[in-house]
């Protein structure tokens, strides 16, 4: 047995060796043959990261633009290549102040507003923007059949909701076309911050004849869409790249110094966008903490900014749960801290522990709100905490605390969050937490259902101003989603939606952050931000926190720069 | 025989559009039954823009009549809208990203089958000698090591080769050339042809010993003949049986791999479809996979009876 397995044969091996060479060279044809088919599927990018000669960057995108239809995006990945290729009536210069778009001017009061719309504004196929169009838009955003999931934010416009509704005509929408140049707005209530909001992708005009021809394919490839804005999109190969070129119709010359930027590669792997970047294949990436190390190793230059996202625990209110107790949440923000937390537990230097609803970059009337508005230190205080859990136990007339229901999501960050939470309240507490981790659909529809005490949520910004935040934990507010009511807050909120006077109107959001404080509506945990690592080349190039979340309408290449 | 052939072709294909019905109909209710719905968002939604989004989706519909609508809608061969990519049909999604799957999947499948026949070739003529053992611990490390690791490595040894190399020798990532379609296609097919090199080694060291390999021995047939006539072509068979359905579960199981390469294909839709609750996509992925799995069965099932005279078909 032995000796003829031995016995390799020298002829055998000579046969198996003629059918490995047919194998190679039928495999060598096979991945010809399917080169020349993938090609047909793919992208072509092969410029590398920085290609000073034809003023061109490749850079890579987290996921697919879902939306490009822009009356029904939600998604970042959408704001973001809206943001290049689009410009509504205001827009943000780099750094984050608002500036004039298609409107040249505009002026606002308290039954309305005007937009003065600048003429030489242009689509991409050469005809101006007009008035008309964001009639016609807006129109379409409210139409019931549109079924936009962003529609709210169109509400403060005359019959807005009423139209969403299906109560009214669409053309019963509160603004017109005075001339080809003039956009007249009426509001349903003052609106203060209207200017803010029409910064915001919904806002953005349609050109009615281009869009009737698109028959329902609006927004879906990149000939189904009129470009404005400082690119204009030429390619699109879904789920794989996308090229942006600098759109020779744009009114400025404020924005848009690179010819060619190339989305070469969509991939949600940030460890793959990393080994991209190291080769040199793409202008930027994220650093997630594990490879803060090898970013230093390597001495690049690590920049941080906020993205916009403020975290924290959303407690239940409602009737016979714990939470709706005030000395029981007492206890809950006393207990724990921050500061521990963002430094001990996630280790993400670009985050900072939180201590209000309203993050740090906020506006207010001359400089940031939480300057004029400073909000209350947090108290880390066991001991008081204690003696809050004691006073809760009693009112509650419990011999003991039953397990709390902790929900969180099932990303990493929030298997950190929840058993961070869970170890510093059974050490300082005493109480068990029972977590309960779900994925993204289920925690939504848990949360709405009200099916936990305390949820660890987040809240990211739509629009540059307070009440974007401000306004959650209003009465009527649906993301509202531990039932949080008073009248106090309600009556703030509704000075802080009209209240034309700006220091009025900021008072009343200082009185929002104290009251979300004494009532521990909230337990803040973090504002999210981001690590990330740019080519030294690429300059002026900018993440934001409202809006898209990367900026390369800014960007410049300086091929002489190494750091 | 010819007759007999065709009718066996129908009679499995009638089968096979069972199956599918089944597959179909039970992710359908599966999939209903999943707490929470396609259109929940962060952004918690007003009745009204709710009630304008489930009309726009038929979801206001009961759900037996919803079901109905489905399978009118799948027999004219339409998946419908995806909710995620609201501009998107389905169909379109599955035009444009199953040949990339497919391609790559195609090419994995080679890979995996000439590496598997080729090494548990060699593997069992050197039976127990210093190339099986390194052979077969590469084997054994090929099965247990999971996919997502060898991507992540394959990818970083890539990044090191390039940067020692001081130019892009092969593409770290991203599609559209045969380069980009090398790694991913190694990497993909790199447990199946683990599995078919223990697999060939086994059903070769059987047929060395049988009868009629000593008879063409004794008789002096010359030992390459042996090889390539007697010995490997019976060895192959049970590598051909397990190739179908090991042909869907790669062209499918790519996620993973598409990616880390950043690789536009179908698995990152089918696995991201499920996350999302996107129950259009979910029910077209599902089916037109399963549809492809039944297929793919049936291929084989004909291929064998070629290979092996002996197998009848009925």
């Amino acid at each position: 047995m032995n000796d003829r397995a031995s016995r390799a044969n020298f002829s055998e091996l000579r046969q198996l060796g003629l059918y490995a060479l047919y194998v190679v060279s039928g495999l060598v044809a096979a991945v010809w043959l399917l080169g020349i088919a993938a090609n047909s599927t793919g992208s072509t990018v092969t410029g590398g990261a920085i290609d000073a000669d034809g003023k061109a960057i490749t850079i890579a995108l987290r996921t697919e633009p879902p939306q490009l239809d822009y009356s029904r995006a939600t998604d970042s990945s959408s704001f973001t290549v809206l943001f290049h290729n689009m410009e509504g009536l205001l827009t943000y210069d780099d750094n984050m102040a608002l500036i004039p778009g298609v409107a040249e001017r505009y002026e606002i009061r308290e039954d309305g507003a005007t937009f003065w719309l600048r003429e030489d504004a242009r689509w991409s196929n050469g005809e101006p923007v007009t008035a008309h169009d964001f009639v016609f838009a807006w129109r379409r955003v409210q139409d019931p059949a549109t079924a936009s999931a962003y529609a709210f934010i169109m509400y403060p416009v005359k019959n807005a909701e009423a139209i969403n509704r299906g109560d009214l005509p669409r053309e019963a929408l509160g603004v017109r076309a005075v001339s080809d140049h003039i956009l007249e707005v009426e509001f349903e209530q003052p609106t203060p911050y209207f200017d803010k909001l029409v910064a915001f992708v919904t806002f953005y005009p349609i050109n009615e004849a281009f869009f009737e021809s698109t028959d329902g394919r609006f927004g879906a490839d990149a000939d189904m869409l009129l470009y404005n804005g400082p690119y204009r999109m030429t390619e699109w190969v879904h789920s794989a790249s996308m090229r942006w070129e600098r759109n020779p119709d744009y009114w400025g010359d404020h924005k848009g110094f690179i010819d060619t930027i190339n989305v070469g590669y969509i991939t949600q792997d940030v460890n793959s966008r990393l080994n991209l970047f190291k080769d040199g294949q793409i202008a930027d990436t994220q650093l997630v903490p594990q490879m803060l190390g090898e970013a230093m190793e390597r001495r690049w230059q690590i920049d941080r900014s906020m993205d916009g996202t403020v975290f924290f625990l959303q407690l239940n209110f409602r009737e016979g749960r714990l939470t709706a107790n005030r000395n029981f949440r007492k206890a809950l923000l006393l207990a724990q801290d921050p500061v521990e937390f963002v430094y001990k537990a996630l280790k993400e230097p670009s985050y900072m522990p939180a201590v209000s609803l309203f993050p740090f970059w906020i506006r207010g009337v001359d400089s940031y709100f939480r300057q004029e508005h400073p909000p209350m230190p947090h108290e880390y205080n066991v001991a008081k905490a204690r003696e809050h859990l004691e006073a809760a136990r009693q009112e509650l007339g419990l011999e003991e605390f039953p397990p709390i229901h902790l929900l969180a999501d099932d990303s990493p960050i929030g298997a950190v969050s929840s058993e961070y939470y869970q170890a510093v309240y059974a050490r300082n507490l005493g109480l068990e937490l029972r977590i309960d981790k779900q994925i993204f659909k289920q925690r939504l529809a848990k949360m709405d259902a009200g099916d936990f005490d305390i949820v660890v949520s987040g809240w990211g910004p739509d629009y540059d101003d307070a009440l974007t935040f401000g306004d959650l934990f209003s009465s009527w507010n649906l993301n509202n989603r531990g039932r949080y009511s008073s009248p106090e807050m309600d009556a703030l909120v509704r000075i802080a939606q009209s209240e034309l006077d700006p220091v009025a109107r900021m008072e009343a959001f200082g009185k929002i952050q104290d009251l979300v404080h004494d009532d521990v509506v909230i337990v803040p945990m973090y504002e999210r931000g981001w690590s990330y690592v740019v080519d030294p080349r690429l300059k002026g190039f900018k993440r934001r926190a409202v809006g898209p979340e990367v900026d390369y309408t800014y960007a410049w290449i300086d091929e002489q720069a190494t750091d | 025989m010819r007759q007999g052939m065709a009718w066996y072709v129908c009679k499995r294909l009638i089968q096979g559009v069972v199956t599918v019905w089944f597959i179909a109909t039970a992710t359908f209710f599966a999939m209903h039954n999943v707490p929470g719905d396609p259109l929940l968002n962060d952004r918690a939604m007003t009745p009204a823009i709710r009630a304008n989004l489930e009309a726009r989706y038929g979801l206001d519909q009961p759900l037996f009549n919803q079901y109905l609508i489905y399978l009118g809608n799948l027999a004219r061969g339409d998946f419908g809208i995806s909710f995620t990519q609201e501009n998107r049909q389905v169909n379109d999604i599955i035009r444009e990203h199953f040949p990339v799957s497919a391609t790559l999947g195609i090419l994995a499948v080679l890979f995996a089958a000439a590496g598997g026949v080729l090494w548990g070739a060699l593997t069992a003529l050197y039976r127990n000698r210093m190339p099986d053992y390194i052979i077969m611990f590469l084997v054994i490390l090929g099965i247990s090591v999971p996919s997502f690791v060898v991507a992540a490595l394959s990818q970083l040894g890539l990044v090191t080769l390039n940067n020692l190399a001081g130019r892009s020798l092969l593409p770290v990532a991203g599609w559209g050339s045969v380069f980009h379609m090398l790694t991913p296609a190694l990497v993909l097919g790199l447990s199946t042809m683990a599995y078919l090199t223990r697999l060939m080694r086994s059903s070769m060291l059987e047929i060395i010993d049988s009868d009629f390999v000593r008879t063409a021995r004794s008789k002096g047939v010359p030992p390459a003949l042996i090889f390539s006539r007697h010995q490997l072509r019976n060895a192959i068979l049970p590598v051909v049986t397990v190739l179908g359905p090991q042909i869907a579960v790669i062209t499918t199981g790519g996620f993973v791999v598409e990616l880390v390469f950043a690789i536009p294909g179908l698995g990152r839709f089918f696995v991201e479809a499920v996350q999302q609750l996107d129950y259009t996509v979910i029910m077209g992925t599902t089916v037109f996979y399963g549809a492809f799995l039944v297929l793919m069965v049936i291929v084989v099932d004909l291929l064998y009876g070629f290979i092996d005279p002996r197998v009848r078909l009925q």
